[in-house]
């Protein structure tokens, strides 16, 4: 009952930090969802007083993708009832051109500057319109979402990595008698410590198990998946294969690691 | 002859002021069989200890099997220890571990196969009559039979020398007795020396050996 006591505690120990650790994963995966839609949604707009093709385009900045002219037909054909013919006519010349510019990603608002400032050297261009304010509002929040997320799992990361430590110092304590009678026959330390090692690796197992059960059981029902589907954001939270190894490295490294420590440093009252 | 430990001017101490053995000199041949007498908390244990590399030589020169005990490394420590057989008072056995798992240890520290440590450990608990408890638990025998498998183990991986610390302390006439003749036939079939600290030393022993008696921190040869 003890020893199962012992195991339980390493097993949510090591459970909370993968958990941590997939959650910022799944919030990293949400926001470049998010970026993906905001880049496909956005496009910055240019009016010019002469026609360009779409590599001229192109060729201003690496950061576009492609160019489409947005015609001015429709806004001529509204005001057909009340211009006569010829002032129409005469507008349709001197109307400039509006072209529509699409990024291959989505810009920061200094990249919006920048590309803003390099368009308008082209002294054939008169005016360029980022419309950046709305989206970058949202997009921030979640920057800053996605910072706060990342700080809070490296916090429990860290505390609870303290706790494995003690809770194998523990372990330590429990087998010292046994590790002390093999060290008499001359046993060396990586095999008076196999039992550590042994349970480590199994909790380990374990806990990792246990996350891929449960962000599997949150991803299949998909409550979150729902909630962000409502807006506009399709992302996959829990990849079965690439998670569920990155969890078990995760958990493998982290209590192997914390077991070297304790058999390479032993507590000076051990 | 060889000499498995020799000692010169050795000084043993716990505590930095209180010596416990002081400046002794002397020497065990390979192939004796040795007894260490003396009153309670006269040192005899802590020689012992020394000999094992459990305390360090706090003055003059100590060397077991030719390994050189001062500031000893503990890779050496380790190898010098494949290489001794002890044999505890209280037993020290793994309560977590079988019997025959028990026995098994020091072959399994030195890497024998199973097969060959499986072989050697059906024949040493044959020896000490516990080949019917191999499945069983420490706990789960009397005093006598956890020093009988303590004694197999110490066998197990023939060792070059066998210490025993008060080995028959606490055991019944028969179990000392299994004990003794263990520690006898070691001695002259396999050639193994045998260092024995107790208080009293058996009348039915039917090997020579040689006898050194610790009073107030000196060692001297008994004739």
């Amino acid at each position: 009952m003890k020893s199962l006591k012992n195991h339980i505690s390493l097993i949510i120990a090591l459970f909370t930090v993968l958990a941590s650790v997939q959650i910022y994963v799944a919030v990293d995966r949400t926001i470049a969802a998010y970026e993906t839609r905001l880049k496909d949604d956005y496009s910055v707009i240019v009016v010019s007083n002469k026609a360009f093709v779409p590599s001229e385009f192109k060729s201003m900045s690496s950061m576009i993708e492609r160019s489409e002219p947005i015609s001015t037909a429709q806004v001529l054909d509204r005001l057909k009832g009340e211009m006569s013919q010829k002032n129409l006519d005469l507008l349709r010349l001197t109307l400039p051109k509006f072209y529509r510019i699409y990024l291959n990603r989505y810009p920061s608002p200094k990249e919006i500057n920048n590309l803003q400032r390099l368009l308008q050297r082209n002294p054939a261009i008169e005016r360029v319109e980022g419309f950046a304010q709305t989206h970058d509002t949202i997009y921030k929040l979640m920057l800053l979402f996605k910072n706060v997320v990342q700080v809070f799992s490296i916090a429990i990361a860290a505390v609870t990595s303290l706790l494995i430590l003690k809770e194998m110092r523990l372990w330590q304590f429990q087998h010292a008698e046994r590790m002390s009678i093999m060290a008499l026959f001359g046993a060396p330390v990586w095999l008076r410590s196999a039992v550590l090692f042994r349970l480590a690796i199994v909790d380990a197992i374990i806990a990792t198990i246990i996350l891929c059960l449960a962000f599997y059981v949150i991803d299949y029902y998909g409550f979150l998946i729902t909630q962000l589907k409502a807006v506009g954001i399709s992302v996959q939270l829990f990849n079965f294969v690439n998670d569920s190894l990155r969890s078990l490295g995760i958990a493998l490294g982290i209590s192997v690691a914390l077991t070297f420590m304790i058999v390479i440093f032993p507590n000076e009252e051990d | 002859m060889d000499k498995v430990i020799i000692a010169q001017n050795l000084s043993l101490s716990y505590k930095e002021f209180e010596t416990i053995i002081s400046k002794a000199s002397f020497s065990i041949d390979a192939g004796s069989f040795v007894f260490i007498t003396g009153a309670s908390g006269s040192g005899k244990s802590t020689l012992l200890k020394s000999f094992y590399g459990a305390i360090e030589p706090k003055q003059g020169q100590l060397s077991v099997g030719g390994v050189n005990m001062n500031r000893i490394s503990t890779s050496k420590l380790n190898f010098l220890r494949r290489h001794i057989g002890i044999v505890f008072q209280d037993y020290k056995l793994i309560k977590e571990w079988t019997i025959e798992k028990n026995v098994m240890l020091p072959l399994i520290i030195s890497g024998y196969t199973s097969d060959v440590s499986g072989t050697q450990v059906q024949k040493l608990l044959g020896h000490v009559k516990l080949i019917h408890q191999a499945g069983k638990y420490p706990l789960e025998l009397s005093g006598g039979e956890q020093q009988r498998v303590a004694m197999a183990r110490a066998l197990a991986h023939n060792p070059i020398l066998i210490l025993a610390d008060e080995p028959t302390g606490n055991l019944d006439e028969y179990s000392s007795s299994v004990i003794w003749s263990l520690l006898e036939g070691a001695n002259t079939q396999l050639k193994t020396t045998v260092v024995v600290v107790t208080h009293h030393i058996p009348e039915e022993l039917n090997v020579p050996y040689k006898h050194y008696h610790i009073d107030a921190g000196n060692i001297n040869e008994i004739a």
